[in-house]
């Protein structure tokens, strides 16, 4: 399923006198099983954009296209279950996702809700909640008694259980301790390629941007700034930096290294191996002159 | 060393819900005007310290001084004058309804004069990039603008003790700095006292003092520098190496000999640079 944004604007609270631009003139295409990472400033538009992917908000200006359905601005949509079962949208916050009494029910209820029967919601509950690294334990529980980071996975479960054709991720990883976060996108990519699902990340993190992503979308005041593939768009690290934009760690790490050394590699790396071959080789050789 | 000005002292607890201990004989002190990192994988039970901290709930074991005052159900105000706390999710943490008036809202309680208070609210939210948001309601911003809003609102009540509860998790790498340098500022120029929970080695590389929480349990204290070189054991505790470190370990494996730890990539590309530029 593809889903593309075309001269997407959208206002917060129109007509009335709170109203705010959020995004205009935003175009971005999703085609399906791609993995796409939007990056970008706080306030930039990125959970504006990520809430159009499945009709939760509804552009003031353009038309959204979500497989075979348009969702044109002013006009009334009816019945947007489908698109809701097929697009899974993991919240910037997980609170806003998380309400029933235990976890279980939690997650239970979105493929309940599409449809699927109840001995298959639980088996499914039972398998996603393994998979983001808790145990069944807390199934049992109350969402509301949990951390941060355990929350946080639970709604990651509760998406995964209703095994969406495109899953969209408003930073999944914030709140997750250093080694979850690694686990959890992992699991993400495992999915993306095992199952072909399409995935949108936004993301904080330029080394998951540039680690996992066919395409990433910088978002910049409202508008999009830049598309391109990872190595097209940390190709140029300087013009990121201006915008202040940041790079990933191993590409500040680089720069760093060829403005102290005075010199330049012969192209930027974005995987850590890679530059520690450049650069053992590089100081080897300077050692041997 | 001065006397500490927080010490909790076999603090245990337990939530009613749950069969077993969140926090399990914690002895911690924390030093006047030192900024201190609490670190630990999902569920170690930091945020629960937190409350303890800030009288939100009470110790079943052990007991809580701050600043000389034991915490008891008495002195909780007396407590919580002292605190500011970030909490991790910040739509907990509003109560007005435009962004100055939540960020006046903590000084009005704390008995701050109307004139003094405008210009507090205008300074806090200056010192975070929010001053252009002031009659935006809270719930209607972005996470990280939300997190912004929260971080002015204890700023402005200049207390001696600030506790962040993840408080940048969703600002962009460089406004995250930001904001910490901002606070790191602070802490310096009026002796504040920074607690700050966070999963991002690399703000937890720049505090005085590390605490790794493990199972509701302390696992280990020490400098940064101590705590790193944990190395492979940090991985098994949830936690990760840091960069320059990661960087540092696959160079030498390359033979690229480095005298010592580097915590920094400025560090280690100047010992680099030191190393291999004579020859
Ligand atoms: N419910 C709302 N009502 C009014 N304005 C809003 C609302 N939500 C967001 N905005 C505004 O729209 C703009 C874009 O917000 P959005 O949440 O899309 O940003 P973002 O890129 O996701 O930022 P962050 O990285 O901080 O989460 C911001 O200026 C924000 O203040
Ligand atoms: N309100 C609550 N009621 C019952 N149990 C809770 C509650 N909050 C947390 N817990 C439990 O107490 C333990 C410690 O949780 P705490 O929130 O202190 O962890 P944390 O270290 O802050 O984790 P995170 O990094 O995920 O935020 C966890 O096992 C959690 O499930
Ligand atoms: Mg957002
Ligand atoms: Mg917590």
């Amino acid at each position: 399923m593809d889903i593309s944004l075309k001269n997407v604007e959208y206002r917060y609270s129109a007509d009335t006198p709170f109203e705010r631009l959020a995004i205009q003139d935003v175009n971005i295409d999703i085609s399906s099983g791609s993995y796409t990472a939007i990056i970008g400033h706080t306030g930039s538009g990125k959970s504006t954009v990520l809430q159009h992917l499945n009709a939760l908000l509804k552009p003031t200006k353009g038309t959204v296209f979500i497989g075979n359905r348009e969702i044109k601005a002013g006009r009334k949509e009816k019945n947007l279950k489908g698109i809701r079962e097929k697009v899974g949208i993991v919240f910037q916050f997980p609170e806003h996702q998380l309400f029933e009494e235990t976890v279980e029910k939690d997650i239970c209820f979105g493929p309940l809700n599409f449809g699927v029967s109840e001995t298959e919601a639980k088996k499914r509950a039972n398998e996603a909640i393994k998979q983001v690294g808790l145990s069944e334990e807390i199934l049992e529980k109350s969402p509301f008694d949990l951390s941060g980071g355990q929350m946080r996975r639970v709604a990651i479960a509760g998406v995964l259980a209703m095994e969406p054709e495109c899953i969209v991720l408003d930073e999944p990883t914030a709140g997750l301790d250093p080694r979850g976060r690694k686990e959890i996108m992992d699991l993400f990519y495992k999915l993306h390629q095992e199952r072909d699902l399409a995935t949108v990340l936004v993301t904080h993190s330029m080394e998951d941007a540039a680690r996992y992503a066919d395409e990433i979308v910088i978002m910049h005041k409202g508008t999009v700034l830049q598309k391109g593939t990872p190595n097209e768009i940390f190709s140029d690290p300087e013009r990121l930096l201006a915008h202040g934009l940041d790079v990933p760690d191993v590409v500040r790490f680089q720069l760093r290294i060829e403005k102290t050394f005075q010199t330049k590699f012969d192209r930027i790396c974005l995987k850590e191996d890679e530059l520690i071959n450049m650069l053992a080789a590089f100081l080897k050789r300077r050692g041997a002159q | 060393m001065e006397s500490p000005l927080v010490v909790i002292k076999d603090v245990s607890f337990q939530y009613d819900s749950q069969e077993s201990l969140a926090l399990n004989q914690i002895n911690m002190e924390v030093y006047e005007g030192e900024w201190l990192a609490i670190v630990g994988h999902n569920g170690s039970g930091k945020s629960t310290l937190a409350r303890l901290l800030n009288g939100l709930q009470f110790p079943k074991e052990g007991s809580i001084t701050v600043a000389g005052i034991t915490l008891a159900e008495e002195t909780i105000w007396d407590i919580r004058r002292q605190i500011g706390m970030v909490f991790q999710n910040p739509d907990n943490q509003f109560v007005g309804t435009t962004v100055q008036d939540d960020v006046a809202f903590g000084l009005e309680n704390n008995g701050i004069p109307v004139d003094v208070m405008s210009e507090r609210v205008v300074d806090a939210l200056k010192k975070v990039n929010m001053d252009s948001f002031l009659d935006q309601e809270p719930h209607h911003l972005s996470g990280g603008q939300k997190q912004r809003v929260a971080i002015a609102g204890v700023l402005a009540l200049k207390p001696s003790i600030i506790i962040l509860d993840e408080a940048t998790s969703m600002l962009d790498p460089r406004g995250r700095a930001e904001v910490i340098e901002t606070i790191m500022k602070l802490q310096k120029q009026d002796k504040i006292t920074v607690i700050s929970i966070t999963h991002d080695l690399e703000e937890a590389s720049r505090a005085d003092r590390i605490i790794v929480m493990n199972k509701g349990e302390v696992y280990r204290e020490g400098t940064p520098n101590e705590i790193f070189l944990m190395d492979e054991e940090l991985i098994k505790l949830g936690l990760d190496i840091p960069f320059p470190i990661k960087m540092s370990n696959k160079l030498r494996e390359k033979g690229i000999s480095l005298g010592q730890q580097y915590l920094t990539e400025e560090e280690l590309v100047a010992g680099l640079w030191t190393s291999h530029s004579k020859m």
